[in-house]
C-alpha cells in the first residue's frame, strides 16, 4: 500500500519561489533592464530620446563590441 | 528572497561587465581603432558613402569628425571635435556600456532563476544558474550573432540603420520567445516522456524555428568591397568574445553567490548530503 522508501539525496532540496513574489519584481527588473538595454544599444541611433548623440558617443564601443547595431 | 537573488545578479553582473570591458579593451579596442581610421580616411577623401551606390535606402550624410556641420543624430564623431573624444570612448564608455548590459542581464538572470529553480530544474542551484546563463548566451548573443553578426565602425549603410536595428532586435526577441515556449514545452512533456525526452523536443523546437526563421528573415550584408577581411574577422571574434567573458563571469559568479544564498535555507549550512527526499509509491 503506501509504502515509503527514504532515498539520500546528495543535493539540497529544491528552493522553490512562490510566482506571487516573483512577479512584482520581474516586471520591475524587465522594466529597468529594457530602459538600461535602451541607452547602452538602441539610443540615438534607430531610436532618439534625448537626441544630441551624446549617449551614442559615449557608449559607442561597448555597442560595436557588444554586438548590437550601432550606425 | 527575491531581493538577495536580484542584488545578487546584479553584482554578478558588475564583475562581468567590469571584467568583459578589460577583454574587449584588450582584444577589441584595436580591431575598432583600426576600423575608424580606415572609416575616417575614406571620410576625408570622398563624401562618405559606404555602399557604392546599391540604392537601398537613402544614403544621409555620415558625418565624422572633419566633416562640417553633420547632423549629431545622422552621424557621429571619433575626431577630436566629436562629443565625446576617443580617449572616452574606449576607456569610461566602453566600461558603462559593457556594465549598463551586464548588470541588466544579470538582474533578468536572476529573475530566471527564482522561476525555473524547483519548477524547471531540480538540479542543485549553482548547476541551474551555469545552465540558465549557458543558455541565456545562446539564446541572447549566439543565435542573433549568428545571423546579424556585430560590424565594426565603417560597415554598415548609416540610411538602413533603422531597419538593421528593427531586424536584430526582432530577431533577438524572437529567439528568447521562442526558447521560453520551447522550455516549458519541453517540461511539460518531460513529465510524460522523461527529463531527456523532454530536454530534446524543447532544443528541437528552438533550433527548428530559429532555422527557419533565420532562413526566411532578409539577409544584412553591408560591408564595403574594400574593408579588409582580416579586420572584419577579428573585429568579430573579438565582439563574440567580449560576449563569451561577460557570460561565462556573469553565470560562474552568480552560481556562487546563489549557492551561498540558497545553502541557509535548506537544511542546515554546508550539510549538502544525506538529506533526506521522502518517495511515496
Amino acid at each position: 500500500m503506501s509504502q515509503t522508501n527514504v532515498v539520500s539525496v546528495p543535493r539540497p532540496t529544491a528552493v522553490r519561489i512562490p510566482l506571487r513574489e516573483i512577479v512584482p519584481w520581474a516586471v520591475f527588473t524587465t522594466v529597468l533592464a529594457l530602459l538600461v538595454l535602451l541607452f547602452v544599444t538602441t539610443e540615438a541611433g534607430a531610436v532618439s530620446l534625448v537626441s544630441d548623440g551624446l549617449v551614442h558617443e559615449f557608449v559607442h564601443d561597448g555597442r560595436h563590441l557588444l554586438a548590437f547595431p550601432c550606425h | 528572497m527575491m531581493k538577495t537573488l536580484l542584488v545578487r545578479g546584479m553584482l554578478a553582473g558588475l564583475a562581468a561587465g567590469l571584467l568583459a570591458a578589460v577583454f574587449a579593451f584588450f582584444v577589441g579596442e584595436p580591431s575598432v581603432e583600426n576600423a575608424i581610421a580606415l572609416e575616417e580616411s575614406h571620410s576625408h577623401a570622398a563624401p562618405h558613402d559606404h555602399g557604392s551606390g546599391s540604392g537601398s535606402g537613402g544614403a544621409e550624410p555620415h558625418g565624422h569628425s572633419g566633416e562640417s556641420g553633420a547632423a549629431p543624430e545622422a552621424g557621429h564623431g571619433h575626431g577630436d571635435d566629436a562629443l565625446v573624444g576617443r580617449g572616452v570612448q574606449l576607456t569610461l564608455g566602453l566600461l558603462t556600456g559593457t556594465t549598463g548590459y551586464a548588470v541588466a542581464m544579470g538582474g533578468l538572470l536572476a529573475i530566471a532563476f527564482a522561476v525555473a529553480q524547483g519548477r524547471v530544474t531540480t538540479l542543485r542551484p549553482r548547476m541551474s544558474v551555469t545552465l540558465l546563463a549557458a543558455g541565456g548566451f545562446a539564446v541572447a548573443v549566439l543565435v542573433p550573432f549568428l545571423k546579424y553578426p556585430a560590424n565594426p565602425p565603417a560597415v554598415g549603410q548609416a540610411g538602413t540603420i533603422e531597419d538593421r536595428t528593427a531586424l536584430y532586435f526582432g530577431f533577438l526577441a524572437l529567439s528568447v520567445v521562442t526558447a521560453m515556449v520551447a522550455v516549458a514545452a519541453g517540461r511539460a512533456v518531460a513529465d510524460r516522456i522523461g527529463a531527456a525526452g523532454g530536454g530534446l523536443l524543447g532544443v528541437g523546437t528552438y533550433v527548428t524555428v530559429m532555422a527557419v526563421a533565420g532562413a526566411l528573415l532578409p539577409a544584412v550584408d553591408e560591408v564595403p568591397g574594400d574593408f579588409p577581411g582580416s579586420l572584419l574577422w577579428d573585429f568579430r571574434l573579438a565582439s563574440l568574445g567580449t560576449q563569451v567573458v561577460l557570460w561565462c563571469v556573469l553565470g560562474l559568479v552568480f552560481a556562487v553567490l546563489t549557492e551561498k544564498a540558497l545553502a541557509g535555507k535548506t537544511r542546515g549550512r554546508g550539510s549538502r548530503d544525506g538529506l533526506a527526499v521522502t518517495v511515496g509509491q
